[in-house]
């Protein structure tokens, strides 16, 4: 077994506890390289099938290249597939800088589609090395009554073993990638031909290292412009992956603002 | 670019609060050349923005609650790359409060670095982790003898500091690799030899960390795949899980724990392949199809048939404790061990440790933090195996109101495998219905037939108790027999030995023989030590309706004085292994039929009572 092969198993096997142990849960699809490398995990899991609706929570500020791919391969994966509106900006805490509140509003659209449709828990494409507040999280982590994450009293997770019942109301995030890198899910990409959105390939010497809403989403400088390249570039960068992603650099807790109050 | 295609190397970093772990990472992130741009001059301006002077361990305080606190509240996952291979470094808290998030952080790994500050030496943490390391299993460790500088680099303040924590290491059967002495924050002995500590021979910590080799998948064990699901999404029933060791192969015989059904691996399912594999590995998440629709369901541990699990209701266990309420005898827990849940009941806690200085504590209770040896029991019978045999399925967790409290590893020692109670070798047997029925044979003898299973230890009375009884009851006219080690051990158990699992066999005749002689009109006395409760069970069930357990009581200490047979003082020896009550378990009768308390009545009163509780029984 390879590196690739050994992350592949170690997710299959969170993707099969939380169908085994959680009634209700989702597939919080972003659209992007993350989220379908969880949904071809998920068919991997289950032998070819996806056994959980996938839930988009539409900010409408995607790029218009991200919305045919859903379109596409909604289709062509055979999902069941939920689109969920997000509220006004208007709705958001105005006390948090202008991305992250652009930001806050998906999650208050998926504070809305957990109450519509009931779900209990959902699984989430996010990767500890992303970002140093998602380097904390558990593979399977409870969010209390009002959503909050009580990052610092999460439950001990060792041995494989995952909190995998819950006192009612609590709503539960699976994270199957967690341990993956970046690099990690551009190679699994590439060795399992998973489709991508092209905006990540480079145009004009930039490429979208992460996928977000247009106003707040910016190109990298890149001439990366296929999955080798791109791959190549990963070996050896130093820079960040959501260097291009506003809210996060507005202030040195604004992400970790985001997360606690609910954010992915 | 070399090793780009090799596994990150998971290690963590371990040590008491403040000794400067993440002094160590920070640093070690710089002298790897694997910060992110720009990281370092952000976190120096912010420093100075905060009026504070830089230090390393800012570069791991990413989060604003850590710099509040000051201390490191979870772990957290750092990557960088030596120019043999990258690293995945968990650096865990030292706080004692985070014990729970260190062992989060720490059973991840595949390595520890353990940090002692030179000035302070080993102090309480360090001995816990060390011990802690030991409990989860991880046995590659070095020791970095940290903050050198601040002991002008001295080689005797280094030899002490390493020669006090090999010693408490050795204790717990540890061995590190290496003993670095460092100044993380001069950057000293991390990549390469430091002037300062010309005296120092061995490698810095970069080549120690290049020397862990990687832990190797358990594909040589015997085959265990825990059941995660069953799946019928199409026409296909699908058994899935992952394979924790061993190997399989397309037409396998595999047997099914606890509920030992057997079948053939008919496939093995994938999805997006190339081809339908035929054989699949330890570390695979699989599903396979099998030749038989027999039902199994999620817990069950799939083996070959020629090299299954243990199946047991009891069992010993090393645990550590992380709950806020302490462990207590006869607390219940949910246990999950693989893929299988059950309650379990601790029986016993037959020692308690205090991990700081691995001394004993009375055992009564194992408080937060603090490890021991207990004794579990459940209604059911678990599959599972002895973690020195199969770490990954002889380990499990405790829950207690949804949240793991605790941890632990199994140890069968003094117990017996339980599998033969539930295999039926000869299913091909018909019960004949006998002529003469069981009322005629009680009219004629004037009473009925059964069983009086004498339990207790040996030196209790049992069979003082049963030959006397047997004689008053025969003068009586009653249809008497004693079975006991005499009639029993010389011939019909000639085969079997005394290890818990023969033991166990012999319990299983004697019951099976009892039973016979109860049905044949007889009161059969058996007058055996039984020490398991699920042996004297099995006799119950294979004697049916007229079984009396009777409990011949008397203490430890009280048969140990008897000593009739000079037995125990052989055992306390070490010449007689797995002695019951020395070095094997009683498990006494939770509700025997008859206590006959030997170590309070004289043997006629024992022998009365005996004779009365008979008459009121059989007595027609």
């Amino acid at each position: 077994m390879d590196h690739l092969d050994a992350l592949e198993a170690e997710s299959i096997y969170i993707l099969r506890e939380a169908k085994a142990k959680l009634d209700k849960l989702a597939i919080l699809w972003s659209l992007g390289k993350d989220s379908n490398v969880v949904i071809w995990l998920c068919k991997k899991a289950f032998f070819g099938h996806v056994p959980f609706p996938v839930l988009h929570v539409d900010t409408g500020k995607k790029f218009p290249e991200m919305y045919a791919f859903r379109d596409r391969y909604a289709k062509e994966w055979g999902l069941t597939f939920i689109r969920q509106e997000c509220p006004p900006l208007e709705a958001t805490d105005p006390g948090l800088p202008p991305a992250a509140r652009a930001a806050a509003r998906k999650t208050l659209g998926l504070k809305a589609a957990l109450e519509k449709y009931g779900f209990e828990g959902l699984i989430l494409g996010i990767r500890r090395d992303e970002e140093a507040i998602r380097a904390k999280e558990r593979i399977f982590s409870p969010r209390d009554e009002s959503g909050q994450w009580q990052l610092k009293d999460q439950p001990p997770e060792f041995w494989d073993q995952y909190m995998t019942s819950f006192p009612r109301g609590t709503h539960v995030r699976v994270h199957p990638i967690l341990n993956w890198t970046e690099l990690d899910v551009w190679k699994y990409t590439r060795r399992e031909g998973i489709p991508v959105i092209e905006l990540y390939f480079a145009k004009d010497g930039k490429r979208y290292r992460s996928l977000g809403d247009r106003d707040i989403t910016f190109p990298v400088p890149s001439t990366a412009d296929t999955l080798d390249a791109i791959i190549a570039e990963l070996e050896t960068t130093t820079i960040p992956e959501r260097a291009g992603r506003a809210m996060d650099h507005e202030a040195e807790d604004s992400f970790e603002r985001l997360r606690r109050a609910g954010y992915m | 670019m070399s090793g780009a295609a090799a596994r990150p190397l998971p290690i963590v970093i371990l040590g008491h609060v403040d000794h400067g772990k993440s002094t160590f990472v920070g640093r070690l992130l710089f002298e790897t050349g694997s910060l992110p741009e720009g990281k370092l001059e952000a976190i120096r301006a912010s420093s100075a923005r905060r009026g504070m002077p830089f230090e390393w361990a800012f570069v791991l305080d990413a989060m604003q609650s850590e710099r509040d606190q000051g201390v490191t509240i979870d772990t957290t996952q750092i990557r960088f790359r030596t120019a043999l291979r990258p690293y995945v470094v968990i650096d865990a808290p030292g706080h004692k409060e985070f014990l729970k998030n260190m062992v989060t952080g720490a059973a991840r790994a595949e390595a520890a670095l353990l940090v002692v500050d030179a000035q302070e030496g080993v102090q309480e943490q360090s001995r816990r982790h060390g011990y802690l390391l030991h409990l989860l299993g991880i046995r590659e460790i070095a020791v970095l003898v940290n903050k050198m500088d601040l002991v002008d680099y001295s080689a005797e303040r280094f030899g002490a500091v390493a020669e006090d924590f090999r010693a408490y290491l050795a204790e717990l059967g540890l061995e590190p690799r290496a003993i670095v002495p460092v100044s993380a924050r001069e950057g000293d002995n991390l990549l390469r030899h430091s002037p300062r500590m010309p005296w120092y021979q061995g490698p810095p910590v970069v080549a120690v960390l290049d020397s862990f080799p990687y832990a190797a998948l358990p594909v040589d064990r015997p085959l265990r795949m825990p059941v995660q699901d069953v799946y019928k999404f199409d026409q296909r029933r699908i058994v899935a899980g992952r394979i924790e060791s061993g190997r399989l192969r397309v037409g396998d015989r595999v047997l099914f724990s606890p509920s030992n059904k057997t079948a053939r691996i008919k496939t093995i399912e994938a999805w997006h392949v190339p081809e339908p594999p035929s054989e699949a590995v330890a570390g695979q998440s699989i599903g396979v199809t099998l030749d038989q629709p027999i039902f199994v369901e999620r817990g069950e541990i799939m083996s070959h048939e020629s090299d299954p699990p243990l199946l047991t209701n009891v069992f010993k266990a090393r645990v550590f404790w992380l709950g806020e309420r302490p462990l207590t005898i006869g607390s219940t827990y949910k246990l999950k061990l693989a893929t299988s849940e059950a309650t379990v009941t601790v029986e016993a806690i037959e020692k308690a440790i205090d991990t700081a200085e691995l001394k004993p504590l009375p055992p009564e209770r194992i408080e937060r933090n603090g490890a021991g040896e207990i004794v579990l029991r459940s209604k059911r019978l678990l599959a599972l195996d002895e973690f020195r045999a199969n770490p990954r399925t002889g380990r499990f967790v405790l829950v207690e109101d949804y949240v793991p409290v605790g941890g632990g590893i199994v140890s069968m020692e003094g117990y017996p495998d339980q599998r033969q109670l539930v295999t039926v070798r000869a299913s091909n047997i018909s019960a004949v219905g006998h002529a003469v029925s069981r009322a005629a044979r009680a009219a004629r003898n004037g009473h009925k037939g059964g069983v009086l299973w004498f339990t207790g230890l040996s030196g209790a009375g049992k069979s003082t108790l049963a030959l006397a009884l047997e004689r008053e009851l025969f003068a009586k006219g009653y249809q008497v027999y004693v079975l006991d080690g005499d009639n029993i051990r010389g011939g019909l158990c000639r085969d079997l030995g005394f290890s818990p699992e023969d033991r166990a066999e012999n319990i299983r005749r004697v019951g099976e023989v009892a039973a016979l002689f109860a049905d044949a009109g007889f009161i059969a006395i058996s007058s055996f030590i039984s020490p398991y409760r699920s042996d004297r069970q099995r006799a119950r069930e294979a004697a049916g309706e007229n079984f009396h357990e009777i409990y011949i009581k008397a203490d430890l200490a009280v048969c140990e004085k008897r000593d009739p047979k000079g037995l125990y003082k052989r055992a306390r020896k070490g010449e007689i292994k797995d002695f019951t009550g020395i070095s094997a378990p009683y498990e006494a009768p939770e509700n025997p039929e008859l206590v006959v308390p030997t170590d309070e009545l004289g043997l006629e009163d024992c022998l009365a009572l005996l004779l009365r509780y008979v008459e009121e029984h059989f007595r027609l």
